[in-house]
């Protein structure tokens, strides 16, 4: 498969995250926190997973940092600057794709580009490389519903590529797949991230894919159910060089080690 | 083709052992025959519509002659026969059977009244469809309009006719605002119902690919709500044609509806039933017309129509 490589325009962003706290209303006039006090600071080109039970608020600091939800206390940088909203430079990578079904493959990833305003041949160009780059140049005028939930998968994270953002977002991207499809995709994104240096942010429910994947793992407990809003459990960093063997004991240990921390909580609830 | 094709597979399954049924199709006769069902309902599907109106103008014709008297009172004798109305049809269209006033006058009514339809409808159109974009979009407008439409649609259009008359006059006008007013609410209530189901998800990933807002609307809430507002047309253009004949029944002189109205006045049931079926003819020629101008305005990409 050929490499994205070479052409790095846009600087990896540093993501900082400090005092973080969510809360929503209830029904019966109240607030519950979902989260609180959430701290995180992520330096430019770094891989980081986020894993921990449900509720936890993992998906919520995701649609916090992507401009999506507004936190109600604290405050959230990416590249310095506050985040305000929505925008390209924060690429998002939903589990159910988001795919436009109206438009090809090839005008899914051309997306972000024309609306970017590019010239018309860096649009090509762009789009062109990242469709190469996830494989799909044989379905550049196929559409999302004729693909496998890989594929669109693919296009979706071929389309963010395209928007050449300094931060990926990914809110369980493979959650949906199978277990064959999801390792591969996982060989691939890794890939891309060692090609592009991108900083991602990654949340998972799979231990193994965090590990797989992550410089860091940021082991996230608590939530709503729990009685104590979510909050950043530990940080776990995996040292391990080069292509990750899923089957070695330094990879099993650690995912054993994270395993313990998210397992604790759920074994407890209301503690 | 496939009749030839399905003849001796259906004759396996009935006669296996039949000597023709196995030199028409040698060894492969027991694998096919399961599929024998299958095939047979594709012979054609002409095959399978034409019985049915066959029987109903073979009955239309025996009861006109025998003078059949039906449930509600419907008297047959005073319906004309099929032929009659096919002889009218003709004449209708090209003049020289029945020679009266409205021999050759088919093309004069139906223009007048695709007219009448098109401007009511396309009026409708282009107000309901930004109105329903902005009701479906804004929760406030939402609030605010939502009660008076849901009270302004109970009321038939039917109804509104006496009053147009009274306020618009005979004419033109008046069949044209009815048409208008009978397009309008499927255009408005299937547009809201669209844009308000557009999936939040299309919109968070429109957002975070960097759509302009001004573009939100173009790029991503129309299209996601297409199919709605499509139906909502198909909908609409049909009561249209409904509607236009109520609008064309008093005070107008060519139109498809004047003309039936003329005919009931001269008691020629022959040219009612040709009317009737000019018009039916008109509002499904009208929906096949719209349906394929939808779908090359939309160039055949999924989820848009």
């Amino acid at each position: 498969m050929p490499r994205i490589g070479t052409v790095r325009p846009r600087q990896p962003a540093d993501v900082r995250v400090a005092g973080l706290g969510k809360q929503y209303p209830t029904r019966s006039g109240g607030t519950v926190a979902a989260m609180a006090d959430v701290d995180l600071d992520v330096p430019a080109g770094e891989f980081v997973c986020v894993v921990g039970a449900s509720g936890c608020g993992k998906s919520t600091l995701l649609r916090i940092l992507a401009g999506f939800e507004d936190a109600t206390s604290g405050t959230v940088t990416v590249a310095g600057a506050p985040v305000t909203g929505p925008d390209p430079e924060r690429g998002v990578v939903f589990q159910d794709y988001g795919l436009f079904p109206w438009l090809s493959v090839r005008e899914n990833i051309a997306y972000g580009p024309r609306q970017a305003r590019l010239q018309r041949s860096v649009v090509t160009e762009r789009t062109d490389r990242f469709l190469a780059a996830v494989g799909l140049t044989r379905f550049a005028d196929k559409y999302p519903s004729e693909l496998s939930g890989g594929m669109q998968q693919r296009v979706a994270i071929a389309r963010v590529l395209a928007n050449d953002p300094s931060l990926l977002l990914m809110d369980e991207p493979f959650g949906a797949l199978d277990a064959l499809t999801r390792s591969s995709l996982q060989g691939e994104l890794s890939r891309i991230h060692r090609d592009t240096g991108t900083t991602v942010l990654f949340v998972t429910h799979s231990i193994e894919e965090a590990v797989f994947l992550a410089d860091r793992v940021v082991v996230m407990a608590g939530g709503a159910s729990h009685g104590v809003p979510g909050h950043v459990k530990e940080v776990v960093r995996i040292d391990l060089a080069g292509e990750r063997d899923v089957t070695s004991a330094e990879f099993n240990a650690l995912k054993r080690r994270i395993s313990a921390l998210v397992h604790e909580e759920v074994a407890a609830p209301a503690a | 083709m496939t009749s030839t094709e399905a003849t001796p597979a259906t004759a396996a399954t009935t006669a296996p052992t039949t000597p023709a049924a196995r030199t028409a199709t040698p060894a492969a006769a027991p694998a096919r025959a399961p599929r024998a069902p299958r095939r047979r309902l594709r012979v054609g599907p002409l095959l399978l519509a034409l019985p049915v109106p066959a029987l109903v103008l073979v009955l239309w014709t025996v009861g006109v002659q025998q003078a059949w008297e039906l449930p509600f009172g419907i008297k047959m004798g005073f319906l004309p026969t099929p032929l009659e109305v096919g002889r009218r049809l003709v004449d209708l269209a090209v003049g020289g059977i029945v020679d009266d006033a409205f021999s050759g006058t088919l093309l004069a009514h139906l223009w007048a009244s695709t007219q009448r339809v098109l401007a009511g409808f396309a009026l409708a159109v282009a107000l309901a469809v930004p109105l329903g974009v902005v009701m479906g979009r804004f929760s406030l407008a939402f609030r605010m309009l939502e009660p008076t439409v849901n009270l302004a649609r109970p009321i038939p259009v039917t109804a509104w006719a006496p009053l147009t008359l009274l306020i618009i006059g005979y004419g033109d006008g008046s069949a044209i605002f009815l048409v208008f007013l009978a397009a309008f609410f499927p255009v408005l209530l299937n547009t809201i119902a669209g844009v308000r189901q557009v999936p939040v998800r299309l919109l968070e990933a429109a957002a975070m690919l960097g759509t302009r807002k001004a573009q939100v609307l173009y790029k991503v809430v129309l299209p996601a709500s297409m199919r709605s507002i499509a139906s909502g047309l198909r909908v609409a253009l049909g009561l249209s044609w409904v509607i236009l004949v109520v609008g064309e029944t008093v005070g107008i002189n060519t139109g498809l509806g004047a003309m039936i109205t003329q005919a009931r006045d001269q008691s020629k049931t022959d040219l009612i039933v040709a009317g009737m079926v000019v018009i039916g003819l008109c509002g499904f020629v009208a929906d096949r017309a719209l349906t394929g101008l939808l779908a090359l305005a939309t160039r055949g990409r999924p989820t848009l129509t």
